[in-house]
């Protein structure tokens, strides 16, 4: 197998990877700093027999993506924090009519209009509950252009596997910067494609569950004949409206998509903790900046490592709690307010959790990072 | 020998009737036209995909026996729209009311009809909100009488029509309840056109606009549709004032200039895969 | 004339039928719903069906 190594910049690898995985639509609105993919969409989709459309808003463009899914593309948009507001709604029908959509974010400085050119990682809560109800959703945070690569690849085949709704977190640092990255070969990864039904179309009920929890879905055009209402609906599609019984296994279903599937979904990077004494936990490109503190930590004999949830959401909770256990002390590094530090200090136990925050646009430097370590330990 | 199976039979989905609209309530006789258009024009039933927003005429196509797509309130064009754009083989259509479409979904109709993507909307306007219980819509007629206009309103209405025509929707019409066979035509045409179509649906409600404004029951608003009614050609030659209450019906635009944006996208494809 | 067929179940009664037939040919009984009363009058425009709000009427041919 030959090797292919490129430069590129995060938002360049997220589009590749995302064409590689079988991205067929894309329905986006310009936004910094996520701007770069929708422009490479529409100059590459093309190539490729795909579709781009510049849609009038992001409203628009979720709404898009989510009816050319249903019509059978693997779609996708991007957008930045402004952008993602606008997209709540819609996302929140992906997620209850279970139509597979991802959505590439490069996280800017918040809040409103923030800082549009500046990372930060304020969104975090966000990207969770920006919907409003109770809905399962599926967010990566790769470290590297690199892992952009193939967690792209990876948040297709979570959206085609689970029928959930799978973002991207990326930052304005991650999505524009550049670096040198192995392109993976196809014989290297799997393109997974939706479950498609295989019962006559006459008996075919669009969201009874098989015994997965996931119902096969079928394209519009292919000859089965479905209806799916935002609202609480039942196997049919049909809304149905005072079924207690009903609404409340439909919510559990959805949400069980993701709740019941954790080995598969979850993944995490552990950085030196065999013998660490401290843990520090950060996601994103953060990461990175945290990795150099504990190198340097550790030539000053601190035993510390770090937790790096690859999966945001779900939050890899098991086994951060299984790492808090013989901890003295664990520490979250994040550039907002502190968001992760609720999740962590969920799964802390006893073991205290404290904060290494910086909210100002800038990367979190090792320096500052080791300083605060140092003060707490 | 096999008899033609009644339109009711093969396009509704008799298990979900009786609907759940009000008695007298013009959405169903706009149903009854639109599957007897999608019969006249001999459309793969498997191929046609009806999207909906939200409201009391967004519960239309539950009601069909056609793929459909019951979305968030004013969405559905833009829904339609990534269906139609990913696979053109698809009709799609698009119900709607007044309030979905030109209100909360004014700015997605406007970019529909800029875009002349194949898709056929057809508006039910019944002139306010019936799901929330009738507040005044972007089409209530000034001074009009409504829950959140009750000492009449005050906000201009939009001429849903005109302002297709004028955003660039290459086939516009429009019709009332009381005129069905006008209106199965012009369903029939917008389906069959190449572009973006759009048919207004005048209806009436009689629970909340009808009798918060003394229009008495439903066969007496059909009625009233009748007497209002002026053909288009007619309308053109007469004055703002010999208008005022009147529904202008017929044709709007029919325009063949414009390529559809579908396949303005098929010529992106060749050019883009042919290099540079 | 046309054959009336008439589904009692979906019918609201909102006389839309009756109120706007050409021909005058139904009676209404009192909840509101159409009676087939003169049915040699019938033209079997097929309005009545096309108008039918709530998919209740329908009018076959006659042999």
């Amino acid at each position: 197998m030959e090797n292919t190594y490129e430069i590129m910049t995060g938002n360049e690898a997220c589009t590749h990877a995302a064409i590689a995985a079988g991205m067929r639509f894309f329905a986006g609105y310009p936004i910094t700093p996520a701007t770069e993919i929708a422009e490479l969409s529409s100059e590459w989709l093309p190539k490729v027999g795909g579709k781009y459309m510049q849609m009038e808003d992001e409203l628009a463009s979720m709404a898009a993506i989510i009816g050319a899914s249903s019509a059978g593309a693997k779609a996708m948009t991007a957008t930045s924090g402004p952008g993602y507001s606008l997209m709540q709604e819609n996302l929140g029908y992906a997620a209850m009519a279970e139509v597979p959509i991802v959505v590439a974010y490069a996280m800017r400085q918040g809040p409103c209009q923030g800082v549009a050119t500046l990372p930060a990682q304020g969104d975090i809560m966000q990207v969770r509950w920006g919907v409003h109800g109770d809905h399962p959703i599926i967010a990566v945070a790769p470290a590297s252009v690199g892992e952009v690569y193939t967690e792209t690849i990876r948040a297709f085949n979570l959206a085609e596997t689970y029928r959930v709704p799978v973002v991207i977190m990326t930052d304005a640092m991650l999505a524009h910067m550049s670096e040198r990255i192995r392109i993976p070969d196809s014989s290297e990864y799997e393109c997974v494609d939706r479950k498609r039904p295989t019962c006559p179309p006459e008996e075919f009920k669009p969201f009874a569950d098989d015994g997965t929890g996931i119902p096969p879905m079928a394209s519009f055009g292919d000859g089965y004949r479905w209806y799916c209402s935002g609202l609480i609906h039942d196997e049919t599609g049909f809304p149905v409206s005072d079924n207690p019984q009903l609404t409340s296994d439909s919510i559990k279903r959805l949400v069980g998509k993701v709740e019941n599937n954790l080995k598969d979904i979850e993944s995490y990077e552990e950085y030196k903790t065999e013998d660490a004494e401290y843990l520090i936990v950060s996601i994103g490109l953060l990461s990175r900046s945290v990795k150099d503190a504990v190198d340097q930590a550790r030539q000053e004999g601190i035993k510390v490592g770090v937790f790096r949830p690859i999966t945001v959401w779900p939050f890899p909770e098991q086994r951060l709690a299984e790492l808090s256990q013989n901890k003295r002390k664990l520490f979250v590094c994040e550039m907002n307010e502190g968001q992760l530090y609720h999740v962590v200090r969920e799964s802390a136990g006893v073991t205290p959790v404290v904060q290494i925050t910086q909210n100002n646009g800038k990367m979190i430097a090792a320096e500052t990072i080791l300083k605060a370590l140092k003060e707490e330990i | 020998m096999s008899e033609k199976q009644h339109v009711f039979d093969t396009f509704l989905r008799q298990d979900k009737l009786p609907h759940i609209w009000c008695p007298g309530c013009g959405n169903g006789i706009v149903i009854n036209a639109l599957i007897r258009a999608i019969e006249k024009t001999e459309i793969d039933p498997d191929n046609v995909v009806i999207v909906s927003g939200i409201g009391c005429s967004s519960r239309a196509n539950g009601y069909m026996n056609f793929c459909a797509l019951h979305t968030n309130h004013g969405r559905a064009l833009p829904y339609a729209t990534g269906v139609k754009m990913f696979n053109p083989k698809l009709k799609v259509i698009v119900v709607t009311g007044d309030g979905d479409c030109t209100s909360i979904g004014g700015n997605h109709f406007i970019h529909a009809c800029r875009r002349n993507i194949d898709i056929t909307t057809v508006v039910f306007n019944n002139n306010n909100y019936g799901m929330t219980g009738g507040q005044f819509s972007p089409t209530t007629p000034l001074g009009s009488k409504t829950k959140t206009s009750v000492y009449g309103s005050i906000d201009t209405p939009f001429d849903i029509c005109s302002l297709a025509a004028a955003a660039g929707a290459t086939y516009v019409a429009r019709s009332t309840v009381y005129h069905v066979n006008m209106l199965i035509n012009q369903i029939a045409e917008g389906i069959n056109h190449q572009g973006f179509s759009v048919v207004e649906a005048v209806c009436d409600c009689p629970t909340l606009y009808g009798r918060l404004n003394k229009k008495g029951a439903a066969p007496d608003m059909l009625l009233g549709f009748k007497e209002n009614a002026v053909m288009k050609a007619k309308a053109d030659t007469m004055t703002e004032e010999e208008l005022k209450g009147k529904i202008v019906i017929g044709n709007f635009a029919k325009r063949v200039d414009r390529k559809e944006y579908t396949a303005q996208y098929d010529s992106i494809i060749e050019s883009a895969k042919g290099g540079h | 004339m046309g054959k009336f067929e008439f589904n009692e179940k979906l019918c609201k009664a909102c006389g839309i039928c009756a109120v706007l037939c050409p021909k005058q040919v139904y009676d209404r009984d009192e909840e509101g719903k159409p009676i087939f009363a003169r049915p040699e009058d019938c033209i079997d425009c097929k309005l009545c069906e096309l108008r039918c709000p709530d998919f209740a009427i329908r009018m076959g041919e006659n042999e």
